[in-house]
């Protein structure tokens, strides 16, 4: 009974945990979130501009609902750090001198700050100084406007506003590859030709104040500046990606403890039910004695809670700590500087309560019945059981079978329900495992269809100003580049009916090898003449359909309204994007042969000295390289999902052990007679183990395809729940994911059965010949 | 009746000697067995007769190969190839079990999921020269019923498909422990009937425990336990059927 105890306070335990740790890392990462937002001034809405003067900025103060604004100089810049050769870029931001900002103000985690004369310094984001082993004093050189400047570090900060750090373009954040830091306005600007005037504009609201309002005004307001929208905080990139995370944690905080409370709740009831069965006789001679109903009904329930209490207790103990450990890893995925770990008194005190409503909901029936039960119908033995053909004998199947064979089928058959349930438990613990590795493939697949299937460039170098398609000669000429593709890319809003969003207008060759579209089955789509090819998402976010005509702000340039075909979407995992071809773009905004960038193919070998050369190219601003970046995303992913692999092995583990060893206990007990007899008759004790055992492994081997389908459903439901414009998570399921369930699975009966194995040999056969069933 | 078994009939079954059995229960030590000789024969009916607590259960477990005594020794088969099984493992224990010996409990013990064939056919699918389930539930008249459950037979029925399960292996010794302890004087007669039927036609050496003295009349010999030990053994000149006997 103590281990079966055990087995169940260890499913309740899981629950509780996960219970615990999913929540209180949600509410934690909410409030510092929230704490870290007020107390660092982030804005609530940012704008971004071609080039305004100050000027301006008094008139966007006077926009009512306007508190706080504050200016700035961003600019996009390549970056060449020692030792380290693959391609480098990130943002640069103004900060005024002595000061961590206005608004979205810095946390300066070592060094100091800025000096105002200096156009040498810089303080740089802590984890790209991190990734690359930086520290005050060292020096970089960045591409500032076309010209090599060596910079010199003073300072690391993190700030919440790249709190999740990603390059324009990328699907994660990588901190070698991408990095954000801070220079001083006034060396800035003046690289810049930005002196009395900005680009880039961050703004709070006063309390009540409309945002939309706030927004369009300041739209209309920057729109001669060469304005491309400004978005609310909730649009916010980094934001965003916090916002989803947080998301998912929700999803798990309610999923996960369903399961678990579920398992637990039928395993107290199979429990509680046979040690009714086998203190029956008890239960009638103490109520012989005149204990009551009540009294009777209490001893169990004691037990019960007993049971439960422990669970919870444990369970308290494990949330906390993996809720701690988990909101650790979202500090530095994050990099949050601090975090409030929170423990709300009213999380503990829901899953305690839902435990203990869950335990007194599994053993409600049969600790009522124990209690009802008359006195001298107790002392009686319980009716004999009942058994009869199976429904494969019926069939006429036996004579394959048998006898200790059929004894297995039969009982099973005896208690379909039971059998279910069973079954259902180990299946759970399957599909649990799934939901672990569940992200891993996904992530793969996502890349794969991303990086290798659709963008298939090597390099992309963006130009700083549109620029003529001829330019592509002189990429073509650099040593080692094989292929380069010219494309034009403008920021636009998309409408349709009353639905819009904020992306942007891909222009690409007709035919072109390096951005391949695909359609639903991967296959290659061709981009025509006339009309767009959307994101397939983004259809369905517009409810727009192929033949629809689709209207086109573009943000930028002469800022025309366009108004074209969807001819097809296109199956992309990541972003939300419009695609039309190059010359139709050029075409429709009026321009003439020109490309805001390349994609290049690069010969592996000449890959360094190419992207040296193309990065001393004044024309171009950025150079992203997406191999290194994808390599670097899997090296930070290894241990959170090593992590994930981790805890949900441990829990799917502890819900197998829990049903298995309890119901292989149980049917011991049930059985214990029956196969001692078979034992005194001669049969050895592996032959009995199979009657026992038998029973255990043909209901495991049952779960574990039903437990694959029900991980499908888990898996294809928390996709679903994850999908949102910034991403889409496919259901890709690797053939190791299922191989880990089920191996789980198979281990933890192992285990149960070795356990079970000795009791056999203890099986009392004298016992047997005397005793009454 | 036929005549009692003479002694150059005789083929040595069993030979105890000086078995002792002791066991600690509770802060007690109990002697079961205080030094016990015994020899028993091919195709003997033999009665274990005692109270309870005389150590007739242990000595049957001992013969069973269920329980060793904690001094003496127990040979099994004939003097030139006996195994001691005092001293045999319980590998061979089983072996011992499976081939050599057909057990009838008290409260017969069948499988509830198998039918009365199956309950049979559970012991001759790993015997080495079984008759078949269905002679052995003529042999005991249940050649009807071959296809019920232990749930749809009465008491009596359900041990005679014990007994026919005990006795399909075609086993050297046929254990039994209280045959008709929990049966009614009518029923009992039909199933003693049966053991006395499958002693006579087939041979097997037979141990029936009883605590019913009137049982003693169908034995050839009557061995009275007290305390442990043999008080008396009582050889029957001539051996009652079961309906003869005084119930």
């Amino acid at each position: 009974m103590r281990l079966q105890a055990l087995a169940i306070a260890m499913v309740i335990v899981s629950g509780v945990a996960i219970f615990i740790m999913s929540l209180s890392t949600y509410e934690s990462l909410y409030e510092t979130r929230e704490s870290y937002y007020r107390d660092h001034h982030f804005a609530d809405v940012f704008a971004s501009l071609k080039r305004a003067p100050l000027s301006v900025a008094q008139r966007i103060q006077e926009i009512p609902g306007v508190d706080k604004i504050e200016t700035r100089v961003v600019t996009y810049v390549n970056l060449d750090v020692t030792g380290y050769d693959n391609p480098v870029s990130g943002h640069l931001i103004s900060l005024p001198s002595q000061s961590k900002g206005l608004l979205n103000q810095i946390f300066l985690s070592k060094g100091r700050l800025l000096e105002s004369a200096r156009d040498d310094e810089i303080i740089l984001s802590e984890e790209f100084a991190d990734a690359h082993q930086l520290k005050s004093g060292d020096k970089l050189k960045a591409t500032i406007n076309g010209r090599s400047k060596t910079l010199t570090i003073v300072g690391t900060a993190l700030s919440p506003e790249y709190m999740y750090q990603i390059a324009p373009g990328a699907m994660f954040p990588d901190y070698k590859s991408y990095g954000v830091m801070w220079m001083a306005r006034e060396p800035l600007a003046s690289a810049y030709d930005m002196k009395g005037a900005f680009n880039d504009v961050a703004l709070t609201l006063t309390k009540g104040a409309n945002e939309q309002d706030v927004i369009d005004q300041l739209d209309e307001l920057l729109k001669p500046y060469g304005g491309i929208g400004a978005y609310a905080r909730k649009d916010q990139m980094s934001n965003r990606f916090l916002t989803e995370d947080l998301k998912q944690l929700q999803n798990q905080a309610t999923i996960f403890p369903i399961i678990f409370f579920g398992v637990a709740a039928f395993l107290l009831n199979v429990v509680i039910s046979r040690l009714i069965a086998l203190e029956r006789e008890q239960i009638a001679v103490l109520k012989a004695f005149g204990y009551s109903n009540i009294d009777i009904g209490l001893h169990y329930s004691k037990l019960v809670l007993m049971i439960t209490a422990l669970g919870i207790l444990v369970g308290i103990g494990f949330g906390i700590w993996m809720g701690k450990a988990m909101s650790n890893l979202y500090m530095d995925i994050y990099s949050f500087p601090f975090m409030h770990y929170l423990i709300n008194p009213a999380i503990i005190a829901s899953a305690a309560l839902v435990s203990i409503i869950v335990a007194i909901l599994g053993t409600l029936f049969s600790v009522k019945r124990a209690a009802k039960l008359p006195p001298a119908q107790g002392m009686r033995p319980e009716q004999p059981a009942i058994y009869k053909q199976t429904l494969i004998e019926r069939l006429g199947l036996q004579q394959h079978f048998s006898q200790p064979s059929r004894m297995i089928l039969r009982h099973i058959e005896r208690r379909p329900f039971k059998s279910l349930l069973t079954t259902l438990g180990i299946s759970m613990a399957c599909s649990i495992m799934m939901v672990g590795g569940f992200q891993e493939g996904a992530i793969n697949e996502m890349i794969d269809v991303q990086y290798n299937m659709t963008q298939r460039e090597d390099f992309m170098a963006i130009y700083a100003e549109p620029t003529s398609q001829r330019s592509l000669y002189s990429l073509e000429s650099v040593q080692g580049i094989e292929q380069a593709e010219g494309f034009r890319y403008v920021n636009a809003r998309v409408i349709f009916e009353h639905r819009s969003y904020r992306t942007s207008v891909t222009g690409v060759e007709p035919n072109s090898e390096l951005m391949r579209l695909l359609d639903n089955d991967l296959k290659k789509i061709s981009l025509p003449k006339e009309g767009i090819i959307i994101t397939d998402y983004l259809a369905e976010l517009l409810h727009i359909k192929i033949g629809d005509m689709l209207t086109i702000e573009v943000l930028e340039g002469h800022r025309p309204t366009l108004q074209v075909p969807v001819v097809g979407t296109a199956k992309q995992y990541i972003g939300l994007n419009v695609y039309i071809q190059r010359e139709t773009l050029n075409h429709l905004l009026k321009e003439g042969d020109v490309i805001s960038g390349a994609y290049l193919k690069v010969d592996e070998i000449y890959q360094q000295q190419a992207y040296r050369e193309l990065k001393n190219m004044p024309r171009i601003v950025g150079v992203v390289e997406q191999e290194s970046a994808i390599a670097g995303f899997y090296e930070t992913m290894d241990n959170t999902i090593l992590f994930f692999t981790f805890i949900t092995t441990l829990l799917g583990a502890s819900i197998a052990f829990g049903v298995i060893y309890n119901s292989l206990r149980i049917a011991l007990s049930e059985r214990n007679r029956e196969l001692a007899s078979l034992r005194v008759l001669g049969l050895k004790r592996s032959e009995v183990a199979y009657i026992l055992l038998g029973e255990q492994a043909l209901l495991t081997l049952i779960a574990i395809p039903i437990g694959f389908v029900i991980g499908i459903g888990i898996c294809g439901y928390l996709a679903m729940k994850f999908n949102n414009d910034l991403y889409r998570v496919p259901l890709v399921l690797e053939a190791d994911v299922y191989a880990l369930a089920a191996l789980t699975v198979i281990l933890s009966s192992i285990i149960s059965a070795t356990m079970i194995w000795r009791n056999l040999a203890h099986l009392d056969m004298v016992a047997v010949l005397k005793a009454k069933e | 009746m036929d005549r009692p078994l003479q002694p150059e009939d005789k083929k040595r079954v069993f030979h105890i000697k000086n078995a002792t059995k002791t066991y600690q229960m509770g802060e007690v030590l109990v002697h079961a067995l205080r030094g016990v000789n015994l020899d028993l024969y091919r195709g003997e009916l033999t009665v274990l007769l005692g109270a309870s607590g005389s150590g007739k259960s242990t000595l049957l477990n001992i013969l069973g190969g269920l329980d060793a005594p904690t001094e003496g020794i127990v040979l099994y088969g004939p003097p030139d190839q006996s195994i001691d099984l005092s001293q045999a493992k319980e590998d061979e224990l089983t072996d011992y079990r499976r081939f050599n010996v057909g057990f009838v409990f008290q409260f017969y013990n069948l499988i509830p999921s198998l039918t009365a064939l199956e309950n049979v056919a559970v012991v001759t699918e790993i015997a080495e020269s079984p008759m078949t389930p269905e002679d052995a539930l003529k042999l005991v008249g249940l050649g009807k019923r071959l296809n019920h459950f232990p749930a749809q037979l009465s008491g009596g029925e359900q041990q005679r498909v014990a007994i026919a399960r005990a006795i399909a292996k075609n086993p050297d010794v046929l254990l039994c422990d209280e045959p008709t302890g929990a049966l009614d004087s009518k029923t009992g007669i039909m199933v003693l009937e049966a053991l006395q039927k499958v002693n006579k036609e087939l041979g097997t050496t037979t141990v029936v425990i009883t605590h019913n003295a009137g049982i003693a009349q169908m034995a050839d010999r009557v061995i009275h336990l007290t305390d442990g030990q043999i008080t008396e053994i009582h050889v029957n000149e001539t051996c009652l059927s079961p309906q003869e006997l005084s119930w």
